[in-house]
């Protein structure tokens, strides 16, 4: 047993902050923040050029062929550095739906594409309230066009291409699901952009009247593939959420050393000390979870459903945990736009939606635990 | 990232498992796994009893203390092994709570401290549980304040003599040996005068009386020390050095207390599992499903983080001020879930023992609960750990920090 990431993961991890320390400054999320751009193409670049964007995919595909647990490392810088990029919808939803499912003409059309920054992909699931569930899923699918409407869509606004769940059979069931490929620069979807919790990750909605559509996998798979995809992306953004985590406990705790009330360091105060830990705790679990996740994952393990949705969930918990209390900690600045501080609030708060709420995820780890308790 | 068994462990495990599987006392088993924490387990033996049976055979075959060296009674045993003891151990590691203190501090500090001839002479028998050992810290004067203890010892000869009175002590009431932090100087700032000792509890002068606690049982005591003597032999580190003797003792104790603090979560799984609730199964209640997933991730959370805190020993990095995490995470959950548990009870809730639902395990669990919090350092204790140890923050402003131990202010308790 060796519960930890080895050397020259670690040397990717220290490469990747060096990168995004340079390249993705709190001025530079600024500029997306405020409107000024959808996303920083330099960045993207930039990271493209690194061969992050293509660590986890294929050599054969244009990829770097390293596997997940490098990915779950750059993953985690990304959230630490609150990269606007469309990193999470492109590299965990779109790629990994086409590793599962894609055919080999889908995997040569793409994939490559997504390595070297050409494409940015997106899964377009969600149709407005609700959560995953094959109920929600309205939009149709018929004659190789679909219709129907989706929101949000993550990254939407700037994707060249989309993974497309649409309802193919009527029996309720989730085998009446399938996934399609849209390819977005064909103008077929009525694209609207959506203000939203967290502007330095964009989120859209999408029209679709009579829109040409490819199947991705088998007709009546979808919901089996989307499974699969979500709980990828789950232990992924879980690395993101981490990483945000940290960073948040990080800039509480510099705030709490620098600044003086009352004749002393806040820091020294019981209160904001006390709130540090109990932020320092929860990432702690966090990563951990996060880490197993992030095992099952890269060894395709039975475990990875359940590890899966604990990591969510307790990522989400302490991202969400670590950035409120970051600007408790900073008082007054704290609550004001030119500090950074809710940046990382908008982003834990966005983060905790985007995958299928909370809930949502507490219900998915009840079941899965009862499933494999009755095994 | 792996956590497939080396070939090496994998031999390691298909051991300890034929091994296990030939000699635990497997009448109890079915008791034990359904123990949790403030609850007797054995209806018809004494546990004490079972326990130091259970630790003889382990230590006569060479599976106690599996990571201590093999001259002091354990075997050697990489900090891999050691966990993988315990997963084959299973419900039959309960029967070393009796022994956590001996092994998991004493021990420790013994080791580090001791002369040669000590080692080889007590360390064995304390492996083998046929000695049980004590902790003699706390005092009324001193709790979380570990330094502000009163229990004196003043040299004569070649001994030393020790007045006072100790508190709190787990298990003195059936301890052979304890260790014992005593002021040797009260004229220095608190922390400068301080030694430790270890003693024989049959000592002369020695007297243990029980502690009825919340809980209702009597597992602490208080300890009364009139003139005993210790030989100067027995004394661990220098004079005057006791507190960074009794430091090793408690870093030791959040590793050992902290890895071991049940989180009463699979107990609670188990129970929502099988529940009926006025509207149907508990497990299928959506605010039932919330509260056992946030305590499912908490409790996964502890069990990865004392992992990677393993893989990082074996790595040789040393355990840290990071494990006071366990403790206090485990605490409080405990005691929540105890309390979410009745609540499923309704009414019934209130009835314990034997005659309350699955023989009052969860209303044990309550009542016990609170000791958690506090044992082994409080909750305000361990966030103070984790802020400024971990995190680097300033410590609390301590008014008595240099001023001579018999000038510091007093206030009697209670
Ligand atoms: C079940 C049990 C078993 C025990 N076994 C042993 C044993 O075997 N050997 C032994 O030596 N001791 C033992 N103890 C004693 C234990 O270590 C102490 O009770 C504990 O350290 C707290 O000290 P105290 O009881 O004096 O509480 P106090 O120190 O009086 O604390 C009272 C309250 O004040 C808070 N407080 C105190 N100082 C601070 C501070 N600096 N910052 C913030 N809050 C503070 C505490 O958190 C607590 O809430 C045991 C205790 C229990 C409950």
């Amino acid at each position: 047993m060796d519960f930890d990431f080895s050397d020259d993961q670690k040397q990717l991890r220290d490469q990747a902050r060096k990168f995004l320390a340079e390249k993705c400054s709190p001025k530079a999320v600024r500029v997306v923040l405020d409107g000024k751009a959808p996303y920083d193409k330099e960045l993207w670049k930039g990271l493209a050029e690194m061969g992050f964007l293509g660590v986890a995919i294929p050599e054969e595909f244009g990829g770097a062929g390293a596997g997940h647990l490098e990915l779950c490392v750059i993953a985690e810088e990304m959230g630490r550095a609150n990269a606007p990029v469309p990193f999470s919808s492109t590299v965990y939803l779109a790629a990994e739906a086409l590793l599962i499912a894609g055919s080999e003409a889908q995997k040569k059309k793409w994939l490559p594409a997504i390595a070297s920054g050409e494409a940015i992909g997106t899964l377009a699931l969600f149709e407005g309230k609700g959560n995953p569930a094959p109920k929600n899923v309205k939009l149709t699918a018929a004659n190789g066009v679909l219709n129907g409407v989706k929101k949000p869509v993550a990254d939407g606004a700037i994707a060249d291409f989309a993974v497309v769940a649409a309802r193919t059979g009527s029996s309720g069931r989730e085998n009446d699901i399938s996934l399609f490929l849209v390819d977005l620069r064909d103008g077929g979807v009525e694209v609207k952009n959506l203000t939203n919790l967290d502007p330095t990750r964009g989120q859209a909605e999408f029209t679709f009247k009579d829109c040409k559509a490819e199947p991705l996998g088998a007709a009546g798979e979808g919901w089996s593939i989307l499974t699969q995809v979500l709980d990828r992306a789950a232990v992924l953004c879980a690395f993101e959420q981490v990483g945000g985590s940290d960073r948040a406990l990080e800039m509480g705790r510099d705030y709490a050393l620098d600044r003086i009330a009352f004749g002393r360091q806040i820091g020294s105060f019981q209160a904001v000390k006390h709130m540090l830990a109990d932020m320092y705790v929860s990432a702690t679990l966090a990563r951990s979870n996060s880490y197993y996740g992030a095992w099952a994952l890269s060894t395709n393990a039975a475990e990875l459903p359940e590890a899966a949705a604990a990591a969510r969930i307790s990522a989400t918990q302490a991202f969400q945990h670590c950035a409120k209390n970051n600007i408790q900690v900073h008082g007054g600045m704290g609550f004001t736009w030119e500090f950074d501080c809710h940046m990382y609030y908008r982003r834990a708060n966005a983060m905790a939606l985007g995958l299928g709420s909370l809930s949502y995820w507490e219900d998915q780890l009840i079941d899965r635990m009862r499933k494999k308790n009755a095994a | 990232m792996n956590f497939d068994d080396t070939p090496q462990e994998a031999e390691f495990r298909s051991l300890a498992r034929a091994w296990i599987g030939a000699n635990a006392p497997r009448q109890y088993e079915d008791e034990l796994r359904k123990s949790s924490l403030g609850r007797t387990v054995l209806k018809n033996a004494n546990i004490l009893e079972v326990a130091k049976a259970w630790q003889k055979k382990k230590a006569d075959a060479g599976w106690a203390c599996l990571h201590w060296p093999k001259e002091y009674g354990g075997r050697g045993s990489s900090p891999i092994e050691r966990v993988i003891w315990q997963q084959e151990e299973g419900p039959f590691g309960q029967l070393s709570r009796m022994f956590i203190i001996g092994h998991g501090m004493c021990g420790p500090t013994m080791m580090a401290f001791a002369r040669e001839e000590h080692k080889r002479t007590y360390l064995p028998p304390l492996a083998s549980g046929e000695k049980i050992w004590c902790q003699l810290f706390s005092e009324p004067a001193g709790g979380s304040d570990v330094a502000g203890l009163r229990t004196r010892a003043e040299k004569d000869g070649d001994d030393w003599v020790i007045n006072g009175q100790k508190i709190w002590t787990s298990g003195a009431h059936y301890s052979d040996y304890g260790i014992l932090l005593t002021r040797t100087d009260p004229t220095v700032p608190k922390h400068k005068g301080l030694t430790m000792f270890f003693l024989d509890m049959k000592s002369p002068g020695v007297e243990v009386r029980p502690i009825k606690q919340a809980s209702g049982a009597s597992d602490f005591n208080e300890v009364y020390f009139t003139n005993v003597r210790i030989p100067d032999h027995q004394r661990l580190g220098e004079v005057g050095d006791g507190w960074n003797v009794s430091l090793t003792t408690l870093m030791n104790e959040r590793s050992a207390i902290g890895a071991a603090v049940s989180t009463g979560f699979p107990e609670l799984f188990e129970y929502c599992s099988s529940l009926m609730l006025d509207d149907g199964p508990a497990i299928e209640d959506r605010a039932v499903r919330s509260k056992l997933a946030n305590w499912a991730v908490k409790a996964s959370g502890l069990k990865y983080t004392s992992m990677r805190a393993i893989s990082a020993l074996s790595k040789g990095e040393r355990p840290g001020p990071e494990n006071s995490i366990g403790k206090l995470v485990a605490g409080s959950m405990i005691q929540d879930v105890a309390t979410y548990a009745l609540d499923l009870q309704g009414a019934a809730g209130v009835v314990s023992g034997e005659d309350a639902e699955l023989a009052g395990r969860f209303q044990a669990m309550l009542l016990r609960a609170p000791g958690t919090r506090v044992e082994g350092g409080t909750d305000e204790i361990m966030r103070n750990i984790i802020a400024e140890r971990v995190l680097g923050l300033p410590g609390d402003i301590r008014v008595d920090k240099d001023v001579p131990f018999n000038k510091i202010p007093t206030k009697g308790r209670g």
